[in-house]
C-alpha cells in the first residue's frame, strides 16, 4: 500500500477524477446491520465516481449494528461526500481518521 | 393480544396514520394487501390505469396536503412503473410512501415470475427503502416509513413486502404509536445573529426562496422578512406562490426562463439570502457567474445542501420556518430606497415580455384568460415543457401549495395525475392542469381514472403538435435541424377524452373562446379544454444551457 502512494493514482485507476488527491483518509462508519446497508453506502460513492480503495465491515456487539471502515483518497469532494453519507437513514455516525490508521495497515499481508 | 396477517396489519397501520386515500394498481404479489384493503372502512382505493399514474396521484395529494400519501403496486412491472414517480418525488422532496408487493421470500433471487430487485433498484431514488422480511417487522417499518418521509427534508420511502410476509400471521400486544415528524435539527443562534448583521449591512440584498419554504410552511414568515428588511425577492420554480407574484417586492422566477430584470438584479446583488433552495443549475446558470458579487447566507434543513454548489458565508442547517422565526426579531426594519428604486428601474427597462397577452388563442393570453376565471383557491398543476415555463412566468400565483409541478426531474406526464391527486386531497377546489400534447400523452390513460372518480380537474391542453421545448432548442441551438420533435400525424384529443368518459371542449372553433373557457372551468367534473397554439411560439428569455444567467437570449 505504501508503494501505491509513490506513483500517480491515475496509473491504477484510469478514470480517476482530477479532484482526487494523493493522501489517504480512513472513514469509520457506524451503521445498522441488515442486508442492503453496504449497497446504500457503496451506491453513493459509485454514483459520484469517488473511488473507495478498501472496505472492511464486521458486526459489533450483539449484531444490531456494524462498523464499516473505508479507505479513500483525500479529495476536494470528501466533505460533501461525508455529508451525503451522514444523511443515510442507516448510518449512525461517520468519523474521519488519518490515512495511517492501523486498521488497514495490518491487512497488508493478505494482499501480497 | 392481537393477531392478524401482515397485509391486515399494513392496512391497519396506514389507517392509524391517517391515510384515507390510496392510489394503486393490483397484481399477483399485492393481492393479500388488496384483500386486506377490501375490509377497510376508511381507506378509499383509487384504481389507476398505470402505476406511474398512481405514483403521481399520491404526489399530487402529498403536495397539497403536505403529509405523506400512499401508492400501491405489485411486484416486477408494477414496481418498475412506479420508479419515475418515486424519482420525481425524491428530486422535489415530496413525502410519499410507495408500497410494493414482492415475490415470496423463498423465491427472491430466483428470477421468479414478476420478480425484480425493487429494493436495489430504488436505493438511489428514495430517501430510504425497506425490504420487509417478516410480518413482525411491519410494526416498526410502516411507522418508520411515515416518520422518515415527513421528517427533516421530506422524500419518498419505499416498502417492498413479499407475498408470504403479507400472508404471515403476526401477534402483538399493542399497535405502535402514530408517528409525527422528528424534531428539526438544532441550529446555531450565533449564525442567525451573524446573518442578521449581514442583512443589515448589505446595500443590495436579494432574498432567494426555494421549495423548502413551502414544505416548511414558512411562506408568510419569508414575506415578512422581505418586507421588514426591504428585500427584493425571487422564487425558484418550486417556490412560486410563496410570495404573491404581484407583491411589490416580488421580482419573479429566476433562472433559465426568468425575466431579464430578475437575472440582472441577482447579478448586482451584494448579498444573497437563500432560503430552502439548492442552487439548481436551471436556476443559477453557470455556477461561477451566478451572483458574482454577493455574499451568501444559506438556510436549509438538509446539511448536505450547504456549500454543495456555492460556498456560503453563513450556512444554517435548520428548518427554514424555525430559523426565520429566530431571524425576524433580529433583523432591523429598514427601507432601502435606493436599491428598491434601482430594482424598479431594471424592471421597467427589462420586464418580462408577454406578447399576445390579450389574445386567448396565444399561450400567455390563454394563461391569463384561465387566471381571470379563477380565484386563489384554485390549484394549478403543469406538465413539463414550454407550457410549464409560460405558466411559471405568467400565472399570478398568490399562495403556497397553489402550484404543483415537476421541478427537479422534469417529468412529462406529471401534471394530469398530480391534478387528480390534488383534486382528491382538496375536493372543494378547482384543479387546473396546464399540459402540452407531448406531455399529456404520457399519462393520458388516467383520463379513465379522472372520469371514474369524477374529480374536478380541467386540463388546458396547449396543442402545438410537437415536443415544444425540444423543437425550440433545435431551432435555436441545433441549426434549425428539426429531429423527432414534430408529431406528423395529428391526434384527436377530443375524441380520446370522450372515449374515456371525460367532457371535452375545443376553444379553436369557438367564436368566443373566453366564454367557452369560463363555462368549461365553472362546470364541475373532469374536462379537457383543447386549444391549438403556434409551434413557432418560443419561451423567452432563455439562458442557453451551460451559459451564465446574464447571457439570456430573446
Amino acid at each position: 500500500m505504501s508503494e501505491q502512494n509513490a506513483k500517480p493514482l491515475s496509473e491504477f485507476i484510469p478514470d480517476v477524477p482530477e479532484t482526487t488527491g494523493f493522501n489517504k483518509v480512513v472513514l469509520e462508519l457506524g451503521v445498522a446491520n441488515h442486508p442492503g446497508v453496504m449497497s446504500h453506502i457503496c451506491n453513493l460513492f459509485a454514483r459520484r465516481a469517488f473511488n473507495v480503495e478498501g472496505i472492511l465491515c464486521m458486526p459489533v456487539g450483539s449484531g444490531e449494528t456494524s462498523r464499516i471502515w473505508l479507505l479513500v483518497f483525500e479529495d476536494q469532494r470528501l466533505e460533501k461526500m461525508i455529508r451525503q453519507v451522514e444523511k443515510l437513514e442507516d448510518v449512525r455516525y461517520v468519523e474521519r481518521h488519518a490515512g495511517d490508521h492501523p486498521v488497514f495497515g495490518r491487512l497488508d499481508e493478505f494482499f501480497q | 393480544m392481537m393477531q392478524m396477517t401482515g397485509a391486515d396489519l399494513i392496512v391497519k397501520l396506514l389507517e392509524r396514520q391517517g391515510t384515507s386515500t390510496i392510489a394503486g394498481v393490483p397484481g399477483g404479489a399485492a393481492l393479500p394487501m388488496y384483500d386486506a384493503l377490501s375490509k377497510s372502512e376508511t381507506i378509499h382505493h383509487v384504481l389507476c390505469r398505470h402505476e406511474q399514474g398512481a405514483g403521481f396521484i399520491a404526489q399530487g395529494m402529498a403536495r397539497v396536503s403536505g403529509r405523506p400519501e400512499v401508492c400501491l403496486a405489485s411486484s416486477g412491472p408494477g414496481a418498475t412503473n412506479l420508479v419515475t414517480a418515486i424519482a420525481d418525488a425524491k428530486l422535489d422532496s415530496i413525502p410519499i410512501i410507495a408500497l410494493t408487493g414482492q415475490v415470496p421470500l423463498s423465491m427472491i433471487g430466483t428470477d421468479a415470475f414478476q420478480e425484480v430487485d425493487t429494493y436495489g433498484m430504488t436505493i438511489p431514488i428514495t430517501k430510504h427503502n425497506f425490504l420487509v422480511r417478516s410480518a413482525k417487522e411491519l410494526l416498526e417499518v410502516i411507522p418508520a416509513a411515515f416518520r422518515i418521509a415527513m421528517s427533516d427534508r421530506p422524500g419518498p420511502v419505499l416498502v417492498d413486502v413479499p407475498k408470504d410476509v403479507q400472508n404471515q400471521m403476526v401477534s402483538f400486544e399493542a399497535y405502535p404509536d402514530v408517528v409525527v415528524p422528528d424534531a428539526a435539527p438544532k441550529f446555531d443562534i450565533a449564525a442567525v445573529e451573524e446573518a442578521a448583521k449581514m442583512i443589515e449591512a448589505a446595500e443590495r440584498p436579494v432574498l432567494y426562496l426555494g421549495g423548502g419554504v413551502i414544505h416548511s410552511g414558512a411562506a408568510a414568515m419569508a414575506v415578512t422578512l422581505a418586507e421588514q428588511a426591504s428585500l427584493p425577492t425571487t422564487m425558484t420554480l418550486m417556490a412560486l406562490g410563496a410570495m404573491p407574484m404581484d407583491h411589490p417586492l416580488a421580482i419573479g422566477m429566476l433562472g433559465m426562463h426568468g425575466a431579464r430584470y430578475t437575472n440582472y438584479v441577482l447579478e448586482e446583488a451584494d448579498l444573497l439570502i437563500c432560503v430552502g433552495a439548492r442552487f439548481d443549475d436551471r436556476a443559477i446558470g453557470k455556477t461561477a457567474e451566478f451572483c458574482p458579487n454577493a455574499k451568501i447566507i444559506h438556510i436549509d434543513i438538509d446539511r448536505s445542501e450547504l456549500h454543495k454548489v456555492k460556498d456560503a458565508h453563513v450556512a444554517i442547517a435548520g428548518d427554514v420556518g424555525q430559523v426565520l422565526a429566530e431571524l425576524l426579531p433580529r433583523v432591523k426594519p429598514q427601507l432601502r430606497k435606493r436599491w428598491l428604486s434601482h430594482v424598479e428601474s431594471l424592471k421597467g427597462r427589462f420586464p418580462l415580455a408577454m406578447p399576445g397577452i390579450e389574445d386567448p388563442r396565444s399561450p400567455y393570453g390563454l394563461i391569463h384568460a384561465v387566471a381571470n376565471c379563477l380565484d386563489d383557491n384554485a390549484i394549478i398543476t403543469s406538465d413539463v415543457g414550454q407550457h410549464q415555463m409560460w405558466v411559471a412566468q405568467a400565472y399570478p400565483f398568490r399562495r403556497a401549495r397553489q402550484w404543483l409541478n415537476s421541478g427537479g426531474l422534469g417529468t412529462m406526464g406529471f401534471g394530469f395525475p398530480a391534478a387528480i391527486g390534488a383534486a382528491l386531497a382538496a375536493p372543494e377546489r378547482t384543479v387546473v392542469c396546464f399540459s402540452g400534447d407531448g406531455s399529456l400523452k404520457m399519462n393520458i390513460q388516467e383520463m379513465a381514472t379522472a372520469a371514474q372518480e369524477n374529480v374536478n380537474v380541467k386540463i388546458i391542453l396547449m396543442n402545438n403538435q410537437s415536443l415544444g421545448l425540444v423543437h425550440q432548442q433545435q431551432n435555436l441551438f441545433y441549426g434549425k435541424r428539426i429531429m423527432a420533435s414534430r408529431y406528423e400525424r395529428p391526434t384527436d384529443f377530443l375524441k380520446i377524452a370522450e372515449g374515456f368518459g371525460m367532457r371535452a371542449v375545443d376553444l379553436d372553433p369557438s367564436p368566443n373562446p373566453r366564454a367557452t373557457l369560463a363555462e368549461a372551468l365553472h362546470t364541475p367534473g373532469p374536462c379537457l379544454i383543447h386549444a391549438t397554439i403556434d409551434p413557432n411560439e418560443f419561451v423567452y428569455p432563455m439562458v442557453p444551457p451551460g451559459a451564465a444567467n446574464s447571457e439570456m437570449i430573446g
